[in-house]
């Protein structure tokens, strides 16, 4: 097989990896009071890895982040559900959330949400899925 | 409360469970001597009832089963219940007895063939003890279980499978009729009890399910008493051992369809119906069964079909019987004779048949064969077994002195009374009765004959036989000596037997007929006096002889009936026809393609829902709440359905997929012209997923690709998916157009910042308000990914392990 000079998008890629992996944080932490949230920061995540893998072979992409998407899954079906027994610990029903408003020295003025930690949740498991599946359907040789 | 009488009936299943414990550490004694004393101590327990029930006294006692439901294990001693258990003890014991010379202990399964016997004896003690319909049921079904299991005992053969499956399944049908009439029983009475039934009787004869319900148990009834046409799972059932034909296919399995016609005579022997059903069929069977024991050459099948007979025969007399209920009081009531002369038979049947099984097993066993055409001469050679043969035989043809005379004798005085009856049509067609009784005597006689002097007559033919014949060891001719001397001692002093069990067993099928104190007086006695009935015996015994001895040159009517239309091939065709039309059935719509079941799916979904929908008059459209429509939603809505309309026409797979994609982003437009960022932002990232997952699946399924065609058009698929888009569209139409309730979309804006914190109603509703789905909805997730990790590195596995 040929070898195919492929520099540019390896070039474009890392820039513009960034610049969605970082909007896709950005819609992360924007869900709770704008459009966005787990699900399509997961999501945004994925697709970001995925063009990673589109411009560099799986092996690289491997080096480059060495996480076993599986277990990425696993964590986040346990923070989820651990955050959902957390309303249980204070005497709640299951999955009870709270929120409060809270000064922290950087930010200032932040709300913080358990349900935040519940869509952490959700974000791992949408982007260890849908790597998961990816890198099994792209690497079976 | 559990009494004795409870233990003694089930106390069989619990020495079923001890036999292999018993063969296994005492393997030098034949199990049998354990059994044997089984069925000899509950025998002994049996008679000590003869006093209180010869008295009119019944005795009763009640085990709590299942009450919630009114099923209790009552037992129920009564004349006829007396008789049957006092029957199938003793011959119980003389067959365990038997069976022990004649199961070799080093050649059998001998655990297996005790524990089926005594689970047998169990059942059948259970069936004629309880007074519960549904556990007498229960212990039916037992019967016919332990009698499968019973002729399939030498199971390496082909023909005992066969037999096998063919009793089981001919008294299962039966069994399950039986038990729907039961259900229906109860359904008019209240109760499962036969007694309480009994003394209601006269409130529920005009009831509607009456009818039906008699019909469902006397099929019950005549499958297992192997009445016509139903009787042909007997002569297949003789494939069993010897003793197990003697025990359960003469003396008392078959005879359970009898007791329990004797035993609800009393609820359903007033209509007409029940006594042209039970003594029509009765006389069928006697004479099918008699005129077709004549042409078999196997022993075991002419006694086969000789039981066949007899049970018609016992089954006639009872039906007979019944006409006297049209009489008050038993003061000369003529018709309660056939009543006595069926329970009479019945016990005169149990000794002769049992006995000639015993004879025809001796046979087999010492000659190695049980073909007439083989056998013969024996009679200087096997004296004691010839002498059995003759008493047996003569007694089953109804020659004086012995007892088959005094019973053959009644019946024909119950045959030629029916004639004289007046009602239900008896006067005109009560005549076939006495007739087709003699002629069906007339053929008992020949193939009774027949038994004794093919096997034991004429000259010995060495050759033919497998052993050199010699007399039986003793002990295997003590059973049928024990029998054959009862035939005598019945012959000669049968009013033993009727002032101990026959009265008091009558009593219990005709209790209306009698008043306070009153009883039966059956009188059995040899000279009638120049009756009728004389010269008819003497009439069956000419013709009977002169046919015997010119048999061969009638016996080619046989052949005249042609093979085909015999109830046996019915049988075999109705099994394999049904195997394969069910077979073709199945065949035909599940063909195993993907695209005939989506058939079937989404035609039954439309098809139901359609009919649904306009059938409730549930379509409605109403256009006055609807939004108007933007020009962005037209263009959307054009390019929509132009790429659905498109991904049918493509050429090749990747043109589907980008077609594919144009709608799924045209969808996410139209989220985004709806107002809904949320799910526009997901549309867009998952199409883009998917497509990009789509490529590299595609990539790396190189051959399918190349495989690709173009869909052909098919009319069939046209209507099937037209239809599926119509009842969607109407279904939707409709829907849209009905608001039954007020929205709960008006408590989401609010409550979602001052309950949950958030701005983002969409996401407080998926992470607080509705976050279980969420969390499923991830678990799905995940299973998907796991699944599709598991398929792919499975398969590699097994490709590595090539």
């Amino acid at each position: 097989m040929m070898k195919l000079n492929d520099i540019v998008i390896q070039t474009t890629t890392k820039f513009v990896l960034f610049i969605i992996l970082a909007f896709s944080i950005f819609i992360f932490f924007n869900g709770h009071h704008h459009p966005g949230g787990g699900f399509i920061g997961g999501l945004m995540t994925s697709a970001a890895i995925t063009l990673l893998l589109l411009a560099f072979d799986f092996e690289t992409v491997k080096r480059i982040l060495p996480i076993d998407f599986k277990i990425l899954t696993a964590s986040g079906m346990l923070i989820a559900t651990l955050t959902g027994m957390g309303g249980l610990v204070f005497g709640g029903p299951f999955l009870s959330h709270t929120f409060g408003y809270v000064h922290l020295p950087f930010f200032g003025e932040v709300e913080l949400a358990t349900a935040l930690l519940f869509d952490l949740g959700v974000y791992f498991v949408v982007v260890g899925s849908a790597l998961t599946i990816i890198e099994m359907i792209g690497g079976d040789q | 409360m559990f009494t004795t009488l409870h233990l003694a009936i089930i106390a069989p299943f619990f020495i079923a469970i001890v036999v292999p414990i018993l063969y296994k550490y005492f393997p030098r004694t034949h199990t049998g001597w354990f059994v044997l004393f089984v069925p000899i101590l509950l025998f002994l327990y049996f008679l000590r009832f003869i006093p209180e029930t010869s008295n009119g006294n019944t005795y009763h006692a009640v085990f709590d089963w299942i009450p919630s439901l009114g099923i209790q294990f009552t037992a129920y001693v009564d004349g006829l219940g007396l008789l049957f258990a006092l029957l199938i003890t003793g011959i119980g014991s003389l067959v365990v007895l038997y069976s022990i010379y004649y199961l070799s202990k080093e050649q059998e399964a001998l655990n297996r063939f005790y524990v089926f016997l005594l689970m047998f004896m169990g059942a059948m003690l259970g069936v004629v003890l309880s007074d519960n319909l549904l556990v007498l049921y229960v212990f039916w079904e037992v019967t016919s279980i332990s009698s499968f299991l019973l002729i399939s005992y030498w199971y390496e053969r082909d023909k005992s499978r066969y037999g096998a499956m063919k009793s089981l399944l001919i008294t299962v049908v039966g069994g399950f009729a039986m038990l729907v009439g039961f259900i229906l029983l109860y359904q008019m009475t209240g109760t499962f009890s036969i007694q309480t039934m009994i003394q209601s009787v006269d409130d529920f004869t005009e009831h509607a399910l009456f009818l039906p319900t008699m019909l469902c148990i006397l099929l019950g009834a005549f499958t297992k008493s192997a009445q016509f046409p139903f009787h042909i799972w007997l002569p297949d059932a003789m494939e069993a051992p010897t003793p197990v034909s003697a025990y359960l296919h003469s003396a008392t399995m078959v005879k359970a369809g009898i007791y329990l016609v004797a035993r609800l005579s009393p609820i359903f022997a007033i209509s007409g119906e029940w006594l042209w059903l039970v003594a029509g069929f009765g006389i069928t069977t006697l004479f099918w069964g008699s005129f077709n024991a004549v042409r078999q050459t196997d022993l075991k099948g002419i006694l086969a079909f000789s039981t066949v007979s007899q049970l018609g025969m016992i089954l006639s007399m009872l039906g007979v019987g019944a006409l006297a209920l049209h009489f008050d009081g038993i003061d000369n009531n003529v018709y309660i004779g056939a009543t006595a002369a069926a329970l009479f038979h019945l016990m005169n049947h149990a000794t002769f048949k049992g006995s000639l099984f015993m004879m025809v097993g001796i046979v087999d066993h010492e000659t190695g064969t049980r073909d007439i055409r083989r056998l013969g001469g024996l009679m200087t050679i096997m004296p004691i077994t010839f002498t059995i043969a003759v008493i047996g035989s003569f007694s089953m043809a109804g020659l004086p002195p012995f007892n088959g005379f005094l019973s053959k004798e009644m019946f024909f005085t119950a045959m030629v009374d029916v004639a004289s009856f007046q009602q239900f049509n008896m006067d005109t067609f009560g005549v076939l009765f006495p007739v087709v009784a003699w002629v069906a005597s007339v053929f008992t006689f020949i193939y009774s004959m027949m038994l004794v002097f093919k096997t034991f007559g004429g000259k010995l033919q060495l050759g033919q036989l497998e052993k050199k014949p010699h007399e039986a060891p003793f002990g295997m001719l003590l059973s049928p000596i024990i029998l054959i001397s009862l035939v005598i001692v019945f012959g000669f002093f049968p009013n033993i037997l009727a002032y101990t069990v026959i009265e008091p067993a009558m009593a219990s099928i005709l209790p209306s007929l009698l008043r306070n104190g009153e009883h039966f007086l059956v009188d059995i006695y040899f000279w009638h006096g120049w009756t009728v009935e004389l010269f008819m015996t003497m009439g069956v015994v000419l013709i009977g002889t002169v046919l015997y001895l010119t048999l061969r040159k009638w016996k080619s009517i046989y052949s005249l009936f042609p093979k085909h239309l015999s109830f046996n091939h019915l049988y075999d065709t109705t099994i394999t026809r049904g195997e394969s039309l069910s077979a073709k059935v199945t065949g035909m719509y599940m063909t195993g393609s993907v695209k005939h079941y989506l058939i079937y799916i989404l035609t039954f979904f439309s098809i139901f829902l359609l009919y649904v929908l306009f059938s409730t008059d549930a379509f409605a459209l109403n256009t006055d709440h609807l939004a108007p429509i933007s020009m962005y939603e037209w263009l959307l809505a054009i390019v929509l359905a132009l790429s659905a309309i498109a991904i049918m026409f493509a050429k090749n797979r990747l043109a589907t997929l980008i077609i594919l994609g144009v709608s799924g982003y045209s969808v996410a437009l139209f989220f985004v012209t709806l107002r809904a960022p949320d799910l526009a932002l997901t549309q867009l990232v998952i199409e883009t997923v998917s497509v990009v997952m789509f490529l590299l699946g595609f990539y790396h399924l190189p051959e399918i690709a190349e495989n690709f065609k173009k869909a052909r058009f098919q009319v069939k698929n046209f209507i099937i998916s037209f239809l599926v888009g119509f009842t969607v569209t109407v279904i939707g139409i409709s829907a849209s157009s009905t608001r039954l309730f007020e929205s709960i979309a008006d408590f989401f804006p609010k409550a979602s910042y001052d309950e949950a914190g958030g701005n983002n109603m969409v996401n407080v509703i998926l992470v607080d308000f509705r976050g279980f789905d969420t969390l499923f909805e991830i678990l799905v997730l995940t299973i998907a990914s796991i699944g599709i990790f598991v398929v792919i590195k499975l398969r590699l596995n097994e490709k590595e392990e090539r």
